[in-house]
């Protein structure tokens, strides 16, 4: 009897009998779609996402703060803690970067090594993404398909430098390892084996339809506020943007290899998806040039080992799995870096989640999370 | 921990001496940005030499160079003495620009001359400077397929224009600065602390903090223990 009187009074606030107020929703740190301790708070009406805001920072280790404490050299291995799904691309940036302020070139063959290793490592974390990315969205099959298949790019570093994950494959001036005995054949094996590997990925997910129904028209990223933005990698292009750091300015051996930019038109979580798949394709035509080319010589160059760049700042950028890595380095003259920050391209990239989600349901900020590709580790480093 | 502290704090006043003796010689913009051949000499030859006389690292010396084009020419006539250095170092392109004019400067290069992704906002702090902080900010030209990037000095407590407005990309960016410097922007959207908690004290990547600091008094009314180390 009373709770009928109350109905009639909230009925005359509201016009309505749902209560139609917005409700925050709390999602993370601890969450299994988030890929690591990202919190995101949501804001919504029913079902309907009004607006989103990240608290990052759980993953936080100062790595900039620890650059200025360590020499240009103890610091290297510290870079491969970032994005640890591809420290061999973060290595590479370092090294890189690093190189240019002293003004070394690594010898060729160091180059095409790297290009190998950083294609590998291409492969491998676009094999994470794909697998988490689709677990997100329901498809548990992928994720034992990538990972089956990562694992021969994990013993191949492991044979190469001994680690898995966190390789620190490189150094400053080259590669300090010579390519073990049967490394290209390891490779090329590797290039059979994944080609129709990938064709079975898009067996499982491209016509599915459930995938398709998922993924299409969700969370849609124009290619002008992917600029706006600052948003670069895969997101970008598959907006319909060709741009890619390795046909752009290339480094290492790139401008010596043959492969195309795959782009997408419509800028959705299933264009993204397409754009990966292809670049998984052109990684393993990489690989096959790159090994084919792979010249004989010195894998380091001569490079001092009290390593005292010039005063001077440089920034060095190279396209990571994941877009744009920079480094931005100033150098004092002493042994230490003066200052090394890290421009990340999952930090960058995470903040377009926000225009990305706004208006869709919940289940898709999951699909835009995961299409983004974020690594907490080099969002909070 | 104990024996290693000094050694650390030793380290980083080296650093600082280093600096302030390479700005001795020049007025402040010279500290930051490496204009001068001779402030290298007593920085380099020592060590490398010593320790390998093959060292072919660099037989010339790489040192900055004008950086002469319709861009900097077109800037210069606008603003004059305000551009106080337009130089390219090893290939990257750089301007130095008065902190008065660099709102104005990021708004023509976006205009006009379509340098339409910002890539990244930073600082550089300099504690001995009397304009303590460089912010800096990395440029990128998708139809030119070029790289530039503007710099301006800041004293403590300076306010610099958020460049949110010309990239919306700006305001994590700026965010980190402030988070990580302290340096203030106005017009910003929200300008609160992003990777470190709402109510931690201090700014880490200063140079007088350490780097084992931490606000303890945070660290024991948020996690209950003594440290976080």
């Amino acid at each position: 009897m009373s709770t009928a009187a109350e109905y009639k009074t909230l009925d005359l606030h509201d016009q309505t009998f749902l209560d139609s107020n917005e409700m925050v929703l709390n999602m993370g740190p601890q969450h299994p779609s988030t890929h690591g301790v990202l919190r995101v708070i949501l804001k919504l009406d029913g079902e309907k996402v009004l607006g989103t805001e990240c608290v990052i920072g759980y993953l936080h280790r100062g790595v900039e703060k620890i650059a200025e404490n360590r020499t240009y050299v103890q610091f290297n291995p510290y870079v491969d803690r970032m994005d640890y799904v591809a420290a061999v691309s973060n290595g590479l940036g370092y090294c890189e970067a690093v190189e240019k302020l002293i003004d070394v070139q690594a010898p060729p063959r160091a180059q095409f090594l790297r290009v190998i290793l950083t294609e590998l490592n291409r492969l491998a974390s676009h094999q994470v993404w794909l697998g988490t990315h689709a677990l997100d969205i329901g498809a548990i099959t992928p994720l034992f398909y990538t990972f089956r298949d990562r694992e021969e790019i994990l013993k191949i570093f492991e044979k190469y430098c001994g680690a898995r994950l966190t390789t620190h494959a490189f150094r400053i001036g080259g590669c300090i390892y010579e390519a073990y005995d049967g490394f290209e054949k390891d490779v090329l094996k590797y290039c059979d084996f994944v080609g129709p590997k990938i064709d079975e990925y898009e067996g499982l997910l491209t016509g599915n339809r459930i995938w398709v129904q998922r993924t299409k028209g969700v969370g849609i990223l124009n290619a002008a506020d992917c600029k706006a933005l600052g948003v670069t990698g895969p997101v970008l292009r598959a907006s319909g943007v060709k741009w890619d750091l390795r046909k752009a300015q290339p480094y290492a051996a790139y401008d010596q290899v043959d492969f195309e930019i795959p782009t997408g038109e419509n800028g959705d979580t299933f264009d993204r998806y397409i754009v990966r798949i292809k670049e998984m394709r052109q990684s393993v035509r990489i690989l096959r040039q790159a090994v084919e080319k792979l010249p004989a010589g010195p894998t380091m160059a001569k490079v001092p080992k009290v390593l005292k760049p010039p005063v001077g700042r440089i920034y060095h950028s190279i396209e990571a799995p994941k877009g744009e890595l920079g480094y931005f380095i100033v150098s004092d003259g002493s042994t230490q870096p003066y200052r090394v920050r890290v421009r990340p391209p999952s930090f960058v990239n995470l903040q377009a989640l926000d225009k990305m989600v706004r208006g869709a349901l919940i289940a898709d900020v999951v699909a835009v999370i995961g299409t983004l590709d974020i690594v907490l580790g080099e969002v909070d480093r | 921990m104990s024996d290693e502290k000094p050694e650390l704090d030793k380290s980083a006043e080296a650093k600082v001496e280093g600096v302030s003796a390479a700005s001795a010689s020049k007025p402040a913009v010279a500290a930051a940005v490496p204009t001068t051949p001779e402030t290298k000499p007593a920085a380099t030859p020592a060590k490398p030499v010593a320790a390998k006389p093959a060292a072919p690292a660099a037989p010339p010396k790489p040192a900055p160079v004008p950086w002469e084009s319709d861009l900097v020419a077109g800037l210069k006539r606008q603003y004059g003495s305000g551009i106080r250095e337009a130089a390219s170092y090893l290939k990257d392109k750089y301007l130095v620009v008065d902190k008065s004019i660099i709102f104005d400067v990021l708004t023509h290069l976006r205009d006009d001359e379509k340098f339409d992704y910002c890539v990244d906002i930073t600082a550089v702090h300099w504690p001995k400077r009397e304009e303590q902080f460089d912010v800096v900010y990395i440029l990128y030209s998708f139809a030119k397929n070029e790289r530039v990037r503007v710099e301006t000095t800041i004293k403590d407590g300076e306010k610099v224009r958020s460049a949110f407005s010309l990239w919306p990309t700006a305001d994590w960016l700026e965010r980190e600065v402030f988070d990580m410097f302290g340096i203030e922007f106005t017009e910003h959207p929200g300008l609160k602390r992003i990777l470190l908690p709402e109510g931690w004290t201090g700014y880490p990547l200063r140079k007088d903090y350490g780097i084992r600091q931490q606000d303890q008094a945070w660290v024991k009314a948020n996690i209950g223990i003594e440290s976080g180390q």
